[in-house]
């Protein structure tokens, strides 16, 4: 075992987590995160082993949220898969010795930041940051889209209140200000019956 | 305006990075006995019509696809858009 | 001070009463109140003053299109100028100024202008100004830059914040009266996703200034029962204060919604403004229409007004405009502001119709006549009426209703190009042409100006919008009077008469137009800045236009309108930047040896969206080059570590990943062997030099492509070009890793024995020789990725490890390197070690470089096919004695040779037309002692130790130099090898 010590994307040692009435942003640090892409001619095994990993294939703008390895799509032929940390520190490794010659797999894990927003103002909060249709989401809807000039996804999780944003790790201040700073700017007190559950 | 992604759907053109005349895909042959030729006329004639146009857009801030948009540059009108990956094995691109 | 304007009813809470401020004086007005209304209320008329005049101004409007009655709002930094008093929403509290004056508004100083009105007709600029040229800077312009434009600004930065927004919709409908109201009754009980934007801070449109009823309830209350039923569907999003500010392609629309302009100051964290990105599917326009004015002599005086708006005064926030009010029509609609007010007990003078056929009244006088003239100084006190039969007559009266007929708002339509058409029938332009995709119109802005009608037609374009079958919702009973009609535009022989009331555009300006041949109408728009003020002549074009139309002989469609462009009303810069204005204009991207970076003092140095440091001062060391000369100098002589992370790198995998290369970089990588690096040039397909970087291999199918920091998305997009769109059936795959890994140039004599302390592997120069990589483990397990690559000339490699270990591996090198005196060195001894090493950089692939020039000529291959290879063979690229890539010194080594300088012979003519070269990167060179810099010289590889002359006459340059090797350190490359 080395002896380095992990930071978190927020440059803490413990992961930030921001609490309002309305709305709480969580950075996520426990993701293990690679990029699967199927090689030429090898589609369909490539296919044939993310279904038997994650139990379907995620298609165009959707995500597979599963337990433990999850993924969503990022292009054509191409997925990130993410599983906790904990347990997967050591994710892509284990993607390619599943996929083989079927897909290149790339570590990703330092690439991103994470955050969960979750609360009764989430869709505000989402309508204020990016131009997805975020009322009109379901679960396991994933895409890409621009913060504050920043690539990122955003994946629609099973509870109606959460969504996951994965942005660029360098970043990630500027993004978690972006996230608080409208989170700030929402009305705390409009959240009553109608909110999603 | 507003793209529609063959795999996407609708998607705001800022998320777009533009090249220009899709007719880059039709690289030339680089040992066809007037390669010098058909790469100067590659490289450096284009049309810019006033019209319907055949464009190369790159979905930057999506999904990383090139893109063969057909858009009218008057009317800002879009009649179809292709995965250029297609368009180009269309073209005989493919090895 | 007691509101002595103030009616009964209405729609203004008179149980709270606001305290506000007017030019220092204070007043009380209720909620529900504008600064107008308030204004009124308490009998202030004199609001501004005239643009280029200076002549006593009031309100004309109730509404956006006033151009008139422009305030100061607000002090301090917060102070807005030219903001419309019709439209500012009464908070208590509320503190306003009047503008452009000299002096008080009263007794404005500048009104001498007035008198001189014949030196400033229109185009006076063009004419007064001419002679002597000389005046112009010094004296002509500053005189007119101060006495030019409306209010002052605060000179403080926007202490307020203001947001973005995204919203998708199925219908977006644009205004709240009745047809729009009808509009998303209909669309949100059918269940589309709907968004109802209106301007106003209350819903309901001409239906809160009107008495008409609709079926049995008053037609505000009809509006406010709809609005609630609105605001009880969940399908419905309501936007009262959102003004939708253009129509864009695509159904996308903008919207600024003013949050917290009706609040003393936004709440802590609130925005003032929100600016939405619409996105709909289909869009009805339902924005009503604007009353017009009639041009007759001295119509700008405080209390000459638009009848309609008298009207709303009187009826929606129970003001008398004045306690005796005259109304000068051309149509029926005139007639019932008369009505509305002599039942409200309003004394009217007398309604003046221009048609023979006017209808008469029992309850006050109407004439048959027109007005020619009013009298007042700083307001209006009597109006001189020419009657039919050619007497005259003077009436009384401190408020007169100009009633011209109405212009719908037909802005939105023609956003796409669209040119309106003409309706003879109501005299008026109504959309026409190409409307934008998806759009359709209801109500007044159509047209239908009968209240039935709205309601009619916002119900039909709501179904026709949505597809939805079946009949229409019956339409409830509502007022449906025909527009009956007579087309007036100007009084005959009227000379100061005010069209654009804010550019102070006169009829006889419009005359002096045609006369000088400004004819068109985008000519006389520009020569006499009719419409060009912030109103952008909503009140004022078709008056212009149709009295252009009579000069020339000529329909008014003929004539045609000028260009309707967003934004409909004046909009806030702030509100466009959003949020991104100082500390967050854009983001920042941090690298993983940020934060210990800073801990060392580091001095920043923005890359692009990138903080990378650039130099590390020590205690004692007072100038940066003692700081940077320390930092190469170590690492020369021992050991220095720099964080490179910012450089971009790209996965590249795939069974043909090594053919993919070869496509994409002039040289070959087809035989570079597993474990091995090797650089790498790209060429554009012209054959000009794009990005270099390295690629390493890492097996059979796998590449890490590093590009230069700034080129890392153009390069990464530049790839999946060629990938996707040239060679589509390639067996390659690509992904950014840029930020996954934290990368780490360690450089120096003892780079190896600092890393043997960290890296789990032999590193010995046999096991791990120059330009080789591998992945391995680090600190007993770690996974990461060695390369022994150099920048600096140096025995160097670079380390990534996952980003979120990059700090502790920082602290680490730095913990293990102390008994190496390990040195970290920013970006600026970057720069200077690799011009001492000569290796070209972003000032040498500059875009107009080709391989040859930088020296690398031979190694764009010509046994394959690569971008850029065809194109960089052509015989321009490849002319004998072109540029080439040299070193240059001076030869006093206490000169400098700054980059950017220019190389002359020694001897011979110094000019252009003697260029022979120029000097691209500089540096002092700590190693050497003295300045040196690189360049590009003409036949430079033939001209070493040749002494020329570099010169910048712009800065006073001219120094003798030696042209040398562009490798100034170690150019046998022992040091990399070691």
């Amino acid at each position: 075992m080395h002896d380095l010590v992990k930071q978190t994307a927020l440059g803490g040692t413990e992961p930030r987590v921001d609490k309002y009435d309305h709305i709480t942003i969580s950075e996520n640090d426990g993701l293990s995160l690679a990029s699967v892409a199927a090689r030429r001619g090898k589609e369909a095994d490539c296919h044939k082993l993310l279904k038997k990993l994650l139990g379907a294939v995620p298609g165009p703008g959707r995500a597979q949220l599963h337990d433990p390895e999850a993924g969503f799509w990022m292009g054509p032929e191409q997925w990130m898969i993410g599983a906790p940390s904990e347990s997967h520190e050591d994710l892509a490794e284990r993607l390619k010795g599943l996929l083989g010659d079927a897909a290149s797999v790339t570590e990703q894990t330092g690439a991103w930041v994470c955050f969960d927003v979750i609360g009764p103002a989430m869709q505000d909060m989402c309508e204020r940051l990016c131009s997805v249709p975020i009322r009109q989401m379901q679960a396991g809807d994933a895409q890409r889209t621009v913060i504050h000039h920043l690539g990122c996804f955003v994946i629609r999780r099973t509870a109606a209140d959460h969504i996951r944003i994965l942005g660029p790790r360098a970043s990630a201040g500027s993004l978690h200000h972006a996230l608080v700073a409208t989170a700030q700017a929402l009305d705390t007190g409009s959240y009553g019956s109608d909110a999603p559950a | 305006m507003i793209i529609n992604h063959p795999l996407l759907g609708p998607r705001d053109s800022a998320e777009f990075t533009y090249l220009g005349d899709a007719r880059l895909i039709d690289r030339p042959d680089w040992q066809s006995q007037t390669a010098a030729r058909d790469f100067y006329e590659y490289g450096y004639l284009r049309e810019n019509p006033a019209g319907w146009h055949e464009e190369l857009w790159f979905h930057e801030a999506g999904d990383r696809s090139w893109l063969v948009v057909t858009r009218n540059t008057v009317t800002h009108e879009i009649s179809k858009v292709e995965m250029a990956r297609d368009v180009a094995r269309k073209r005989g691109r493919s090895t | 001070m007691t509101q002595k304007n103030r009616l009964q009813g209405g729609q203004v809470d008179t149980t709270t009463t606001c305290k506000f401020k007017f030019d220092g004086k204070s007043y009380t007005a209720h909620s529900g109140d504008t600064l107008a209304s308030a204004l009124l209320a308490n009998g202030v008329r004199l609001m501004g003053r005239s643009f280029k005049y200076h002549r006593p101004r009031g309100v004309l409007s109730a509404g956006s299109e006033e151009p008139n009655a422009l305030v100061e709002l607000r002090n301090g930094a917060r102070q807005e100028p030219n903001t419309r008093a019709t439209t500012i929403e009464m908070f208590d509290g509320l503190s306003a100024n009047s503008q452009n004056r000299l002096g008080s508004l009263r007794f404005d100083l500048l009104a001498i202008n007035d008198r001189f009105s014949n030196f400033l007709a229109a185009g006076f600029y063009y004419k007064t100004f001419m002679w002597p040229a000389a005046f112009w800077e010094k004296i002509y312009e500053p005189i007119i830059r101060k006495a030019a434009g409306l209010g002052s600004l605060s000179l403080q930065d926007d202490p307020d914040v203001y947001d973005k927004g995204f919203l998708h919709c199925d219908l977006l409908i644009i205004g709240a009266g009745p047809a729009g109201l009808m509009a998303a009754l209909t669309a949100g009980r059918a269940g589309a996703n709907v968004i109802l934007a209106d301007e106003d801070f209350r819903m309901g449109g001409r239906l809160n200034s009107e008495t008409f009823s609709i079926d049995d309830a008053a037609g505000a209350d009809w509006a406010a029962a709809t609005v609630a039923e609105l605001a009880n569907l969940p399908n419905v999003r309501l936007m009262s204060r959102t003004t939708v500010i253009g129509a864009f392609d695509h159904g996308i629309y903008g919207a600024v919604e003013r949050v917290s302009d009706h609040l003393p100051t936004p709440e802590v964290g609130k925005p003032r403004q929100v600016l939405w990105r619409i996105y709909t599917k289909q869009t009805v326009l339902a924005a009503g229409a604007i009353e017009r004015p009639i041009a007759f002599e001295n119509n700008d005086r405080p209390g000459i007004m638009l009848a309609s708006s008298i009207r709303s005064y009187a009826n929606r926030f129970a003001v008398a405009a004045d306690q005796r009010v005259a109304v000068f029509t051309n149509n029926d609609d005139g007639h019932r502001t008369a009505a509305d007010l002599h039942a409200k007990g309003v004394k009217i003078s007398a309604v003046v119709d221009v048609r023979a056929d006017a209808p008469r009244s029992h309850d006050y006088e109407v004439l048959h006549g027109e007005v020619v003239n009013t009298k007042g100084r700083l307001g209006l006190a009597f109006a001189e009426v020419k009657l039919a039969d050619g007497t005259m007559r003077v009436l009384e009266c401190g408020a007169l209703g100009m009633a011209g007929g109405w212009n719908p708002n037909v802005h939105m339509t023609c956003h796409q190009r669209g040119r309106p058409a003409w309706n003879e029938d109501i005299a008026a332009f109504v959309p026409g042409g190409a409307l934008p995709p998806g759009m359709s119109v209801a109500g007044a802005a159509n047209g239908a100006f009968s209240t039935y009608a709205a309601l009619t037609s916002g119900a039909a374009a709501a179904q026709k919008a949505l597809g939805l079958k079946g009949r229409l919702p019956a339409t409830p009973q509502a007022e449906d009077a025909p527009v009956n009609l007579k087309p007036f535009w100007y009084v005959e022989g009227c000379s100061r008469a005010w069209l654009d009331l804010q550019n102070d555009v006169t009829v006889k300006d419009v005359k002096l137009s045609h006369q000088e041949g400004f004819r068109s109408v985008e000519h006389l728009k520009r020569y006499t800045t009719l419409g060009m003020a912030t109103d952008q002549g909503k009140t004022s074009n078709m008056g212009g236009l149709a009295i252009m139309a009579e000069l020339a002989g000529k329909a008014i469609p003929e004539v045609g309108t000028t260009i309707f462009r967003p934004p409909y009303t004046p909009t806030a810069i702030g509100v466009l930047a959003g949020r991104h204005r100082g500390q967050e204009f854009h983001p920042k991207r941090l690298t993983p040896s940020h934060r210990w970076a800073e801990e060392q003092g580091a001095v920043f140095v923005e890359v692009g969206n990138w903080l990378r440091a650039q130099w590390f001062p020590r205690a004692g060391e007072t100038h940066w080059r003692e700081t940077v000369d320390r930092e190469v100098l170590a690492t020369r002589k021992s050991v220095g570590v720099c964080d490179v992370t910012t450089l971009g790198k790209v996965d590249v995998q795939g069974a043909d990943a090594a053919d993919f290369l070869n496509k994409i970089y002039c040289n070959g990588f087809a035989k570079l062997a597993v474990g091995k690096t090797r650089y790498g040039l790209m060429l554009r397909e012209d054959g000009i030099a794009m990005d270099d970087g390295t690629a390493a291999r890492l097996a059979e199918d796998h590449f890490v492509v590093t590009t230069t920091t700034a080129n890392a998305l153009p390069v990464y997009r530049h790839m999946e070009f060629v990938r996707q769109c040239l060679f589509p059936d390639m067996d390659v795959q690509l992904i950014s890793t840029t930020e996954a890994w934290a990368q780490y140039a360690v450089a120096g004599p003892n780079s190896r024995k600092l890393l043997e302390k960290i890296v789990d592997q032999d590193i010995s120069n046999d096991a791990f020789p120059f330009m080789a990589c591998a992945n391995i483990t680090i600190c007993g397990g770690l996974r990461a990725r060695l390369f022994r690559i150099s920048f600096s000339g140096e025995l160097a490699y670079e380390i990534a490890v996952p980003s979120a270990y990059g700090d502790a591996l920082m602290r680490r090198i730095i913990e293990v390197g102390a008994e190496f005196d390990v040195t970290p060195y920013g970006t600026e001894a970057l720069g200077v070690m690799r011009i001492e090493k000569g290796h070209a950089a972003g000032n040498e692939l500059n875009g107009t470089t080709t391989a040859q020039n930088l020296g690398m000529g031979r190694m764009v291959s010509k046994k394959k096919d690569s971008i850029g290879s065809t194109l960089s063979e052509r015989e321009g690229l490849n002319a004998e004695g072109d540029v080439r890539q040299v070193g240059i010194r001076p030869v006093n080594p206490d000169d400098p040779v700054p980059a950017g300088a220019h190389l002359m012979n020694a001897t011979g003519p110094v000019d252009a037309g003697h260029d022979q070269g120029y000097a691209t990167s500089a540096c002092f060179s700590p190693n050497l002692g003295h300045a040196i810099a690189l360049g590009f010289l003409k036949d430079g590889a033939n001209r070493m130790g040749e002494k020329m002359r570099l010169v910048s006459p712009l800065t006073g340059i001219d120094v003798q130099v030696e042209i040398v090797s562009a490798h100034f350190v170690d150019p046998e490359g022992e040091r990399l090898r070691a």
